[in-house]
C-alpha cells in the first residue's frame, strides 16, 4: 500500500500546468464559446502531444494505457485551467472503442489528438457534437456512428455546447461496454471538477488577500476564512476519492468520486462568487469561466443524486 | 499509487479478525460512561491486552506488537467491523502514549505504558479549565516547586473519563513570570486518588458522568512524573494535539463500520427514499476518510510529518459523525428518541466532537491561515 502519487506523476502534473498556463487557455475558452475553435484545437493538439488522451487508449492501438491514475492527474490540470471541449467524452469514446471490432480504426486518431469524439447515451445531449468528427451514439441496438447532429443548445457553461445526435449511422458494436465507458467518463469528469474547484479556491484566496473593506483585507475576517476552510476541506476529501476510484475503477468508487468532487467544486464556486461579490457576477471577469463549468460538471455524466444512488446500489450488492 | 496490502499485512488482518470473532462479547457492554460499564470495559481491555491487541502499534516491550501504522489501521478496521466495545483506554493510548514515546524518558515509558496497555491504569486528560478551553495558553492551574517534585493546585474541567479513571495528565503553570503565556507551562502526570485531589463527576447532556471537574490543592507530583522540561509543556502538548486531531484519535475503521450499520438500518426500514442521499453520503464520507487517512499514512511512512493538515480531518470526522447519527435517529423515528439505543448514545458522544481536541472554529482558522495562507485575524 502506497497511496501517493509518484515523482513522475507529480512532474507530469507540473508540466501540464506550466504548458496550459502559458498557452493562453482563457482566450481559447472565450473563442470556443463563440464557436471559433481554432485556438481550442491547437490547445487540444498540445494536450494530446503531452500524452493525455493516449492514457485512455490501450498500447496496441498506439496509446499508453489504460492508465486511469495518470489520466486523473491530467484531468485535474485540465479542470484547473478551464480547458474547453469534449475531454471526458473523448476518454469515454476510447473506452468504448477499445474492444475488438471495426471501431479499432478510430483509436490511433484519438490518442494522437488528430480527432476528437463525443459520446451520448440514448436520450441525452452530446457535448460539442457540432465540433467533433467522431460522434458516438449509445442506442438500444448498440454503438452507432451518428451521421450528424441536431440544433445546438447553450449550456450553463458558455464553453459547453450541447446537441442531440442524429439517428441511424453505422452500427459499430452491438454489445458495447457501456458501463465501462460510463465509469471512465465519470472518473474524468470528477477529476476535471476537482481541478475546477481547486482553481476557484486558489483564485478566491488571492482575491480576498487583495480586496480591502472596512480597512482590512476581507481574508482576515473569520466569516470569510471559515467559508474558505470548509471549501478546502471538501476538496481535500474529494481528492482521495478521485484517486482511489482511479485505482479500483469500481462503479461505486467512481460514483462516490463524481458526487463528492462535483459537490466540492460547486461549493467552491458558490464561495468564489460570494467572496468576489459583484465582480464575480460578470461574464467579463475570468472567474466566470470556472464558475459556470463547476455548475455544468456537477450534472455531466451523473448528477449527485444519480451517483449517490449508484453508491447505494453497489453497497447493497456487497453486503 | 497502490491500495493493495501486502500478503503479510493481509495475514495480520486475518489473524486480528479471527481473534476478534472469538473474543468480542456477544452482547454490547453497558455504557462506558457508567461505573458498571467502566468496569466491564476495563475487563475487556485486559482481555485485549492478554491477546496482545490492546496497543498493536507499540513496541513489544511495552505490551504492543510493534506492527506499524498500516497494521494499526487494518486492526482498527477489523476491530470496529467486529462490533467490539469502545476503548476505555483511549485517552492514554492515543494521547499520553505518543507523548511519552516522543518526549518521555525510558523509565517513564517502561513504568507507565504496560499497565496502560493492560487497562490496569486508565488515564484521564486534564487540559481544559473553566476559563481555558481551546485557548490552552490561558491556563491558570499552577505547579510550585517542592522538595523532589512539584505541588499542583487549581481547577481542571471537562476531564474525559476522570469520573472513573485512575490517573491524569495535564498542563500546569510552572512559571507565572514567563515572557509569553504559552511558555512557562509544565506537563505532569498525577494520581487522581492522591491526597489533595477532589473529583466531581459532571453529567454530560444525557446525564451520564462521562467527565469530571478536578480540584487540586497542593497535590504532590515527584520529578519523575514530569514529562519533558518544565516550561516546555505547551510545545509537548501541541505535538500531542496534532496526533489527536490527526491520525490516531479517530481511525477510519470506526466510521466505515458505522456507515455500514447505517446502511443496514436504512435497508431494514425499507430503504426510505427521503433518507437515501444522506445514507449514501455516510458511505461516501467513510470511504473518503479512509482514503484520506491512507494518503496521510503513506506520507508518514515515507518519512513526512503531519502538520496543520490534521485540522482538515478534525473538522471532517467530527461533522461527519454527527450527520451520520442524525440520519440514524431520523430513520429510527420515535425509537431513536427513547435514548437507550446505541445510536442515541453514539449521537450524544458525537455531539462533543466539534468541541474537544480544539474547537472546530479554531481548526478552521488553522486551515485558513496555515494551509490557505490567509491573513491572521484578531481572535479577541
Amino acid at each position: 500500500m502506497r497511496f501517493l502519487l509518484d515523482a513522475e506523476q507529480r512532474a507530469f502534473a507540473r508540466s501540464l500546468d506550466a504548458m496550459l498556463g502559458a498557452a493562453g487557455t482563457t482566450a481559447a475558452v472565450r473563442d470556443w464559446s463563440r464557436g471559433d475553435r481554432a485556438r481550442g484545437w491547437a490547445l487540444w493538439s498540445r494536450i494530446a502531444e503531452a500524452g493525455v488522451f493516449a492514457l485512455a487508449v490501450p498500447e496496441k492501438y498506439e496509446g499508453l494505457g489504460p492508465r486511469p491514475v495518470d489520466l486523473v492527474v491530467a484531468f485535474v490540470e485540465l479542470g484547473r485551467h478551464a480547458v474547453p471541449g469534449p475531454l471526458a467524452e473523448t476518454v469515454a469514446a476510447a473506452a468504448l472503442l477499445s474492444g475488438p471490432g471495426p471501431a479499432e480504426r478510430f483509436l490511433a486518431g484519438l490518442a494522437s489528438g488528430r480527432s476528437a469524439a463525443t459520446v451520448a447515451r440514448e436520450g441525452r445531449y452530446a457535448l460539442d457534437g457540432d465540433a467533433v468528427t467522431l460522434r458516438l451514439a449509445l442506442t438500444a441496438d448498440g454503438l452507432r456512428l451518428a451521421p450528424g447532429h441536431g440544433p445546438v443548445r447553450p449550456s450553463l457553461d458558455p464553453a459547453r455546447r450541447l446537441t442531440r445526435l442524429s439517428p441511424g449511422g453505422e452500427l459499430l458494436d452491438a454489445a458495447p461496454a457501456v458501463d465501462r465507458a460510463l465509469r471512465w467518463a465519470r472518473l474524468a469528469t470528477a477529476a476535471q471538477a476537482l481541478g475546477v474547484g481547486l482553481a476557484l479556491l486558489e483564485r478566491t484566496v488571492a482575491h480576498v488577500h487583495r480586496r480591502v473593506q472596512f480597512g482590512a483585507p476581507i481574508g482576515s475576517f473569520q466569516a470569510v476564512k471559515h467559508r474558505l476552510a470548509d471549501v478546502k476541506i471538501a476538496l481535500e476529501f474529494a481528492r482521495p476519492l478521485v484517486l482511489g476510484a482511479a485505482v479500483t475503477m469500481t462503479a461505486a468508487d467512481v460514483a462516490a468520486a463524481k458526487a463528492s468532487a462535483g459537490e466540492a467544486a460547486y461549493a467552491s464556486a458558490r464561495a468564489a462568487l460570494q467572496l468576489h461579490g459583484a465582480l464575480g457576477y460578470t461574464a467579463e471577469y475570468d472567474l466566470s469561466l470556472w464558475l459556470t463549468k463547476a455548475a455544468a460538471l456537477r450534472t455531466a455524466w451523473g448528477t449527485p443524486g444519480e451517483c449517490r444512488a449508484e453508491v447505494l446500489r453497489a453497497h447493497g450488492q456487497v453486503h | 499509487m497502490d491500495l493493495a496490502h501486502s500478503p503479510a499485512d493481509e495475514a495480520f488482518r486475518a489473524e486480528a479478525r479471527a481473534w476478534l470473532r472469538a473474543h468480542v462479547p456477544a452482547r454490547p457492554l453497558p455504557s462506558l460512561e457508567t461505573a458498571e460499564g467502566f468496569a466491564a470495559h476495563r475487563a475487556w481491555e485486559a482481555e485485549l491486552a492478554a491477546g496482545g491487541w490492546s496497543a498493536v502499534n507499540w513496541p513489544e516491550r511495552y505490551g504492543g506488537r510493534d506492527c506499524g501504522l498500516t497494521r494499526w489501521l487494518l486492526f482498527e478496521e477489523e476491530y470496529w467491523a467486529a462490533g467490539a466495545p469502545g476503548r476505555v483506554g483511549q485517552n492514554g493510548v492515543s494521547l499520553l502514549a505518543p507523548t511519552l514515546f516522543e518526549h518521555g524518558t525510558e523509565e517513564q515509558r517502561s513504568r507507565v505504558l504496560p499497565p496502560m496497555a493492560a487497562g490496569e491504569v486508565v488515564w484521564a486528560q486534564a487540559w481544559s479549565e473553566p476559563e481555558a478551553g481551546s485557548d490552552l495558553a490561558s491556563l491558570r492551574a499552577r505547579a510550585v516547586r517542592a522538595d523532589g517534585g512539584w505541588r499542583l493546585s487549581g481547577q481542571k474541567a471537562w476531564s474525559s473519563r476522570a469520573a472513573f479513571a485512575d490517573r491524569a495528565f495535564g498542563l500546569f503553570r510552572t512559571d507565572p513570570g514567563a515572557d509569553a503565556p504559552h511558555r512557562g507551562l509544565g506537563y505532569f502526570m498525577f494520581d487522581l486518588r492522591a491526597p489533595g485531589v477532589t473529583v466531581r463527576p459532571v453529567g454530560r447532556l444525557d446525564g451520564k458522568p462521562a467527565f469530571a471537574e478536578l480540584f487540586l490543592d497542593g497535590v504532590f507530583v515527584p520529578d519523575e512524573d514530569v514529562i519533558g522540561r518544565p516550561g516546555e509543556g505547551w510545545r509537548i502538548a501541541m505535538s500531542t494535539a496534532a496526533d489527536e486531531r490527526g491520525l490516531t484519535l479517530r481511525s477510519p475503521g470506526r466510521f466505515l463500520a458505522s456507515a455500514a450499520r447505517l446502511h443496514a438500518l436504512w435497508q431494514d426500514r425499507g430503504g426510505p427514499p427521503e433518507a437515501a442521499d444522506r445514507v449514501a453520503d455516510a458511505l461516501i464520507g467513510a470511504r473518503a476518510y479512509q482514503l484520506f487517512t491512507w494518503a496521510a499514512a503513506s506520507r508518514v511512512l515515507a518519512g513526512e510529518r503531519l502538520g496543520p493538515e490534521s485540522s482538515l480531518n478534525k473538522v471532517f470526522w467530527s461533522e461527519y459523525d454527527i450527520a451520520l447519527h442524525e440520519t440514524a435517529l431520523d430513520l429510527l423515528g420515535e425509537d431513536g428518541e427513547t435514548g437507550d439505543t446505541p445510536w442515541a448514545e453514539g449521537y450524544v458522544f458525537a455531539l462533543a466532537g466539534p468541541i474537544y481536541a480544539g474547537a472546530n472554529e479554531i481548526q478552521r482558522d488553522i486551515v485558513a491561515e496555515r494551509l490557505l495562507g490567509l491573513p491572521k485575524g484578531r481572535r479577541t
